[in-house]
């Protein structure tokens, strides 16, 4: 399957925080093509297992698999579904959307809007806040009673779109994206030697504070950690030195969070084989699974790489499908070359 | 039960100073275990011993309260808050404090009652002035709220109800529980009020196949309530969410089962803030199934906390047929 | 004891970024010690053990990181944008000297002089999207040649004696780094503690308590005790109200009772309390209960009995804080005698 394939069936798989099932299985379907074992956890994690020549280390990839969504919280006299966010929402996005909910069966709906003629002036300039946002399905009352109950999951219903130029827009890009890059990773590595075992992990409950990570983390107990993640892409209006290009590569991140030597090494690779990479940097550990695993157990040294996208957590989040090819390729060399410098990690 | 309510209701226990509340609570539960014990951070750890899957039952004892931080030259306490105390829920209240002194929360005068903070808010104790003051009390002493059990109707109000209905339920399947594999701890927690940290040391070192957080929750009945699924009188509530944990589907749809197995009343539960045992316990080492059951409470965190006794009945059914049940599907 | 703690003071080592300061501990005490190693993420761990057969182990812990700032971007004519690295009021930062990166290459904290500002511009803080540091570059590429993005700066404050107090920066928690360090040195030819001794001097605290975390599993000691530099709160109140100080300078160090992140273990807190009475050390107790230390991620980890001891430092996180060199004395002789007579908590 080419990469666009798979990151199109990625994305519009379903898996709310939480709720990873469907996705889960899906990526563990594309794990298993090139991996020896590939299985999920009790915490919806997908574990992809690659043997390696020696088996002397472990190396570890996190990329999470849930994505934002909703959850119904209120099915109202009138048969209207209020709803809570799974993850960061901004408000002004969610307006209009067309939804999905996991009910007894799946249900369309979309988000309910006044229209401009039926607005007051006064209102226009207010954002509408979540709790009092509604889906409506249009159904009759007694059949969304019985098809929905409080705590059924929600998702944006929208297909993705191909855009110029290699570029990509769709919803959940944040991170299936990353799955890609963890597939597309085992896909090279099946044309290079690594003495390492490799564990590539889908990792659930990333949205709501990065939990699947950490237990999986503790159960796998790896030498070394990457975490591949989206990162924001630039867009106009954006303050240019803390956003990324699209099509200019992945970022390595550089700060408290992440391995400064192992973090050289990554970059020195991509310098070597020419491969394009943005430098990110950040004082503060926190976003992403790196936050968990570096402090998983007895500790993980962690390195990170993001992939530039724009309008993170909307439905239209958009990225260059060059980078995540260009990404696995740099963190192929690396797996296949960690057990050489990993001898002068303190550990 | 009502009197088992009312005593441990009106025990004395803030995060970190939970002597008294534990040691009534092992004096109930003796009678019903093998097993009991106190680990370092003041866990209550009592198990019923079987040869099945390790289950957690987890009601935290703390309650919240206040700790002294300055005492003013007119002999006033300045104090902070153990736990999410409200500085308007607790203006001229009463509290009692470790060594027993007693006292009730003054305020500066302010302008808006929404502008009150803890800065502006002074404890009483009826001293003279500091050197009289520094002659009862030390900075640093915690205290906690007073107000009597009462009833309204068929409801229940009383301080602490937060969590100390969890413990009462937990001490009554405790009592009503028949034989059973599963091997049983009924941990009461300590320091759930200030971030969980009991429950998450006695999952770490009893790591139990599942954990049960028995917590309340809010409720959307009360005149403009937020928008919230939840209700008094309508059975105990099965938490889907809350903002420490998304209770695995498995768990929930066991726990709706075996309800509707049972014929016990329950409702679902999804709470936008707010967090339980549970939270923590979910997340222990290579984490641990956990799931919880609430019960429907107004005015949480004040010293009139409100609930149903129908919807603690039945979560003390429904507990006791969870625990009675084979879980090895589950887990 | 003051020069060792005006070289810990002075050494550069903000967060994620401690060789420096871990390497000069790492000299300091390695004569005093049984073993010493250091993790990954670069927390220095030291051995001393006790001549007792089967002792308890004691963690002792203080954090050698410091808050600072991490370039993230040097702009075409050369000036350089940066992140803060732990909690820094931004409104501190005008007009202020630092160094960067191992080179310490000096630089200054700009602004746009007031002749030029909107009388209404005085009025608000600037904020830190305007904040840059000037190293006096000409270009970009000029730039380049001594730092790099990525690089980490602190304030270029040097330590002073001034009678009965000291001041720099980084007490904390310096101090305490100080305190575990006498500590380690505190004992006579031939004598043991009655416990072992695990120091570790921590990094990442000041991004939240990231190197402590690690610790719990890879130690598994039986307590922990905590040294800090800590808010000393006791200073001109614009509207003078009678509220809690924290702590006071010159009364002695501060046992906290409760922090954002642990409650203080009792029998600890009995047992200090017994000790500075028994060697007449006066101590205070931290009065605030905000803020949290590394025992907060520590002591969960299977229920580990902690509590801190804390040193009183006028404006922590500031360029420049003072501290009362007699209660940096009582808490180190408060920490020793706390530890010899350790037999009583057991």
């Amino acid at each position: 399957m080419k990469t666009l394939e798979i990151l199109k069936s990625l994305t519009e798989s379903s898996g709310i925080s939480g709720d990873e099932q469907e996705v889960a299985e899906l990526v563990r379907k594309f794990f298993s093509q090139n991996a020896d074992k590939a299985y999920l956890d009790k915490f919806k994690n997908v574990i992809g297992y690659k043997k390696g020549i020696t088996s002397e280390g472990k190396i570890m990839f996190a990329s999470h698999i849930d994505q934002i969504g909703m959850m119904v919280n209120k099915i109202d006299k009138n048969g209207f579904i209020y709803f809570v966010p799974i993850g960061g929402h901004d408000p002004r996005v969610l307006v209009g959307q067309n939804v999905l909910i996991f009910g007894k069966e799946k249900i369309k709906g979309v988000i309910g809007s006044t229209p401009p003629h039926l607005q007051k002036k006064e209102d226009q300039n207010k954002v509408t806040p979540i709790e009092n946002l509604y889906i409506d399905t249009g159904l009759k009352k007694e059949f969304v009673e019985k098809n929905v109950s409080v705590g059924d999951t929600i998702v944006f219903d929208t297909a993705g779109a191909e855009l110029q130029n290699n570029n990509m827009a769709s919803q959940a890009m944040d991170n299936r994206a990353g799955v890609v890059v963890l597939v597309e990773t085992l896909n090279e590595l099946t044309k290079m030697k690594h003495n390492w075992d490799v564990f590539m992990v889908g990792t659930s409950q990333e949205e709501v504070g990065v939990r699947g990570v950490s237990t999986c983390t503790y159960e796998i107990k790896p030498d070394v950690g990457v975490v591949i993640d989206v990162t924001f892409g630039y867009s106009p209006g954006a303050k240019k030195h803390k956003v990324y290009k699209l099509n200019k590569g992945g970022t390595i991140a550089s700060g408290p969070n992440f391995h400064p030597f192992l973090t050289k090494k990554l970059k020195e690779i991509a310098n070597e084989w020419e491969i394009p990479f943005q430098s990110s940097f950040a004082a503060r550990p926190g976003g992403t699974d790196a936050y968990s695993m570096q402090i998983s157990g007895e500790g993980v040294p962690v390195v990170q790489m993001g992939i530039p996208l724009r309008y993170m957590h909307t439905t239209v989040e958009t990225l260059n499908i060059k980078d995540i090819k260009r990404m696995a390729k740099i963190l192929a060399i690396f797996v296949s070359n960690v057990d050489d410098f990993y001898k002068e990690v303190k550990h | 039960m009502k009197n088992l309510i009312k005593e441990i209701v009106e025990t004395f226990g803030p995060s970190g100073r939970e002597d008294d509340i534990r040691e009534k609570i092992a004096g109930y539960m003796k009678a019903y275990v093998d097993e009991i014990k106190q680990d370092s951070m003041g866990n209550l750890i009592c198990i019923k011993k079987g040869k099945g899957p390790k289950i957690m039952v987890a009601a935290h004892m703390d309650e919240i309260g206040v700790i002294t931080t300055h005492i003013t030259k007119k002999g006033f306490l300045r104090f902070s808050s153990v736990g999410g105390v409200s500085p308007v829920r607790c203006l001229y209240q009463r509290v009692v404090f470790e060594n027993g002194v007693k006292g009730v929360i003054g305020t500066e005068p302010v302008d808006k009652l929404s502008k009150l903070d803890f800065d502006k808010l002074f404890i009483d104790i009826g001293a003279k002035d500091r050197e009289e003051a520094q002659k009862m009390i030390k900075e640093g002493t915690f205290g906690a709220f007073t107000n009597q059990y009462d009833e309204l109707n068929d409801l229940m109000v009383a301080k602490s109800m937060d969590d100390r209905i969890g413990c009462a339920v937990a001490i009554k399947a405790a009592e009503k529980l028949k034989k059973t594999d599963n091997e049983i701890y009924f941990v009461f927690t300590t320091q759930e009020e200030v971030g969980l940290r009991g429950a998450k040391v006695s999952a770490y070192n009893l790591e139990p196949d599942l954990g049960i957080a028995i917590d309340v929750t809010g409720s959307g009945d009360t005149p403009e309530a937020p928008k919230m699924p939840m209700k008094l009188r309508n059975g105990v509530a099965i938490k889907v969410k809350d903002s420490s944990v998304l209770v695995p589907k498995k768990v929930k749809d066991f726990f709706i089962q075996v309800a509707e197995k049972n014929h016990i009343d329950y409702q679902l539960e999804v709470l936008q803030y707010g967090g339980t045992d549970a939270g923590a316990i979910n997340l222990t080492k290579s984490g641990i199934m956990a799931g919880v059951l609430s019960i429907p409470t107004r005015y949480i965190h004040s010293v009139s906390e409100v609930l149903a006794e129908s919807d603690v009945k039945a979560t003390v059914t429904l507990l006791t047929k969870i625990l009675e049940s084979d879980i090895k599907n589950l887990i | 004891m003051i020069s060792l703690l005006e070289n810990y003071s002075n050494a550069f080592g903000v967060s994620g970024f401690e060789d420096e300061i871990r390497n000069l501990i790492e000299t300091e005490i390695k004569d005093y010690v049984d073993e010493i190693k250091t993790d990954f993420m670069g927390n220095l761990y030291a051995y001393k053990n006790s001549k007792k057969k089967n002792a308890k182990k004691v963690l002792v812990i203080a954090h050698m990181d410091e808050i600072g700032f991490m370039i993230d971007h040097i702009n075409k004519q050369g000036f350089l944008n940066f992140q803060r690295v732990g909690g820094i009021d931004p409104r501190l930062l005008v007009s202020k000297k630092v160094v960067i990166g191992e080179d310490k290459i000096p630089g200054v904290i700009g602004a746009k002089p007031i002749h030029l500002q909107k009388r209404s511009e005085w009025k608000k803080p600037i904020p830190l999207s305007n904040l840059y540091i000037d190293i006096g570059a000409s270009s970009e590429k000029d730039a380049k040649k001594v730092v790099s993005e990525g690089d980490f700066a602190t304030f270029d404050t040097g330590f002073e004696i001034q009678e009965d107090t000291v001041s720099g920066k980084a007490f904390d928690d310096r101090a305490g780094c100080g305190v575990i360090t006498e500590i380690l040195k505190g004992l006579e030819e031939n004598e043991s503690y009655p416990v072992d001794i695990i120091a570790v001097f921590t990094v990442q605290e000041e991004v939240g308590l990231r190197g402590a975390s690690v610790l719990a599993e890879r130690v598994r000691p039986d307590y922990v005790l905590a040294f800090e530099g800590t808010t000393a709160g006791d200073v001109p109140d614009q509207e003078d109200r009678d509220q809690s100080p924290s702590t006071e300078m010159r009364k002695g160090p501060a046992i906290t009772v409760m922090d954002r992140t642990t409650i203080g273990f009792r029998q600890l807190k009995v047992h200090i309390e017994k000790t500075a009475d028994k060697y007449e050390i006066p101590y205070q107790y931290k009065r605030t209960v905000s803020g949290g230390t590394d025992i907060g991620v520590i002591h969960t980890q299977g229920g580990i009995p902690s509590i801190v001891i804390s040193t009183p430092v006028r404006y922590i996180h500031a360029p420049r804080g003072i501290m009362a060199t007699k209660d940096y004395e009582n808490t180190v002789k408060l920490a020793i005698k706390t530890l010899k007579d350790f037999k009583e908590v057991l």
